[in-house]
């Protein structure tokens, strides 16, 4: 197992608790109905996610523990997504996102700064550092999950690549390659997937390089080998399968801006008051729920980001 | 002798999604295994809705096909329009009862505020009637009047392609497929009315 877990509440959780919370999760398997291709011995074994509780007990204060009992199981997650290099439905990635070799894998780094240059995967990403964040998860289309991703903050990963005064804001491609990616046989969007940050929402403590989730290696479906998270800003910013990243001093134009820019803006900020023009967002559907529940400001995450849009007019800048 | 048996058949075709929905959600409800995604309702939603427009086409296919073909079709275009309204009134149940659960404020803001969710609405509500006067007795009743009521069979389809078109996020394939397959039926009624206006017009000129 090589994803190593070092957040504080894995110091003073001692292993039954973690693994009652796994049975718990599997009886919720259970009871939210979701057929399951391999059957419920499949999803984890506690050895899996909790081998190798924290041995840095560096804290952190970003692990969302107070979601823990919320998450979305693991079918669900793997099971239900938009990726449409994999094709247009919810269940179409998981069948055909077997195409794609997420190992070895290599990152493109160009734009203001200064190490330029293509880097292997475990060159990016400190793999001895990785962290446990539990997250909300907005898709614009107003469903949710609450995954328990494992990556690093995305502001490690810059601070790596050192970006110039010039570089304003971040970019990010995912790979183009119809023979891995077979979806992208169809221009249902200009290939590749383009995604943008501003470079303080890059930098907050919150935006991370996901590389697993649920104590495992990402699968291909849910954006392997790396992807980004940005929990307060609508699932689509979550660009996957990164093969570039680019520091640029304009506002990059993302893939759905490119689509429908009366529909989706370049913050892409979860807000309850800010209508989709075909849909409210004022509730949403948590994976695995009956009934719709209100969508919180910032996604719930306005403490830690609400600072970075003062002034702005959210309605114009949505 | 087989003919006695296409009729019960194409109930059984027709039914045949509705039927294995609807066990789907029985499933679903009863925390069994079930094939609608990790979000039942938003797979019901887009399940109901493809068939309703489906039906809306295959019934504006009837006509032109018994004309083309002089195959004896007409007798089951009433059924077929039926099936429509029936999924037509899944897809709003769905959305009212499931999805919304009468969340009126957000339900009435949908259908006011939103053309997608207008045309939608519209559509359905105009199916109403035609599904109403569906049967035998109301076709005698009717007569002539009939004729003219289950012509919004047109507009009703033209609203729902729009609705189709506009809720579609990204890809337009198939709402333009439906789009197209519309345009054909009705270019060919717009096509025969034409004929038979020129006709008319030559006995007069004779
Ligand atoms: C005869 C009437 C109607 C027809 C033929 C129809 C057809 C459709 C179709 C084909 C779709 C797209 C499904 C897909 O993407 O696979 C759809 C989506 C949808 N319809 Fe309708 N519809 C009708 C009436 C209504 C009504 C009355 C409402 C609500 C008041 C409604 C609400 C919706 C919603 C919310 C979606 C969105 C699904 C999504 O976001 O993916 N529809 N409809």
């Amino acid at each position: 197992m090589l994803i190593k877990t070092k957040n504080s509440w894995d110091l003073t959780e001692n292993d039954v608790t973690s693994e009652s919370s796994y049975l718990s999760r599997r009886d919720f398997v259970k009871a939210a109905g979701i057929a399951t291709v391999g059957g419920a011995a499949s999803i984890l074994s506690p050895e899996l996610a909790f081998a190798e509780p924290a041995l840095s007990a560096k804290s952190n204060p970003y692990d969302g523990r107070d979601l823990r009992g919320e998450q979305t199981v693991i079918e669900a997650v793997r099971g239900y997504n938009n990726f449409y290099e994999f094709g247009m439905n919810k269940d179409d990635p998981a069948r055909n996102a077997h195409t794609l070799k997420p190992e070895p894998w290599s990152v493109v780094v160009d734009g203001h700064c200064e190490n330029k240059g293509k880097y292997a995967l475990e060159d990016l990403i400190d793999f001895n550092n990785l962290e446990e964040r539990i997250y909300r998860m907005r898709c614009v289309e107003a469903w949710s999950m609450v995954i328990p991703w494992v990556g690093v903050p995305l502001s490690s990963i810059i601070e790596k690549l050192s970006p110039t005064s010039d570089a304003k804001y971040i970019y990010f491609e995912t790979l183009v390659d119809v023979e891995q990616m077979p979806g992208q046989r169809r221009g249902i969007i200009k290939w590749p997937y383009r995604e943008g940050l501003r470079m303080d929402e890059a930098m907050n403590p919150l935006t991370i390089m996901a590389v697993g989730l649920y104590g495992e290696k990402l699968a291909n479906q849910n954006g392997a080998p790396l992807r980004l998270v940005v929990p307060w800003k609508y699932g689509f910013k979550g660009i996957k399968s990164i093969v570039k990243i680019s520091f640029v001093e304009n506002e990059p134009n993302s893939s759905w801006m490119r689509l429908a820019a009366n529909e989706y803006g370049f913050y892409a900020n979860v807000n309850p008051n800010v209508s989709h023009p075909r849909w409210s967002q004022a509730k949403e559907r948590r994976i695995g729920d009956f009934s719709r529940r209100p969508t919180l400001m910032f996604n719930g995450y306005g403490e830690q980001v609400s600072h970075l849009y003062e002034g702005m007019d959210l309605r114009r800048f949505y | 002798m087989l003919r006695k048996f296409i009729r019960p058949l194409l109930h059984i075709a027709c039914a045949a999604p509705a039927i294995w929905l609807i066990y789907q959600n029985w499933l679903w409800l009863n925390f069994l295994p079930h094939e609608l995604t990790a979000n039942p309702i938003e797979y019901n939603t887009d399940f109901t809705g493809d068939w309703t427009i489906r039906f809306l086409l295959i019934t504006l296919t009837v006509t032109p096909l018994a004309k083309l073909t002089k195959w004896r079709l007409l007798k089951y275009r009433r059924a077929l329009g039926l099936y429509a309204f029936l999924y037509g009134l899944l897809h709003f149940l769905n959305y009212m009862v499931l999805d919304y659960f009468f969340d009126w404020a957000l339900i009435i803001e949908d259908i006011f505020k939103r053309p997608a969710i207008t045309f939608g609405m519209l559509a359905f509500t105009l199916l109403i009637p035609l599904a109403v006067t569906s049967f035998k007795f109301m076709v005698k009743k009717l007569g002539k009047n009939w004729q003219k009521l289950h012509r919004a069979i047109y507009v009703i389809t033209i609203c729902a392609v729009i609705h189709n078109y506009m809720m579609v996020k990204a890809d337009v394939l198939i709402p333009v497929i439906h789009a197209m397959i519309l345009t054909s039926l009705l270019g060919y009624r717009v096509y025969l009315n034409y004929n038979k206006r020129k006709i008319r017009l030559k006995k007069q000129t004779a």
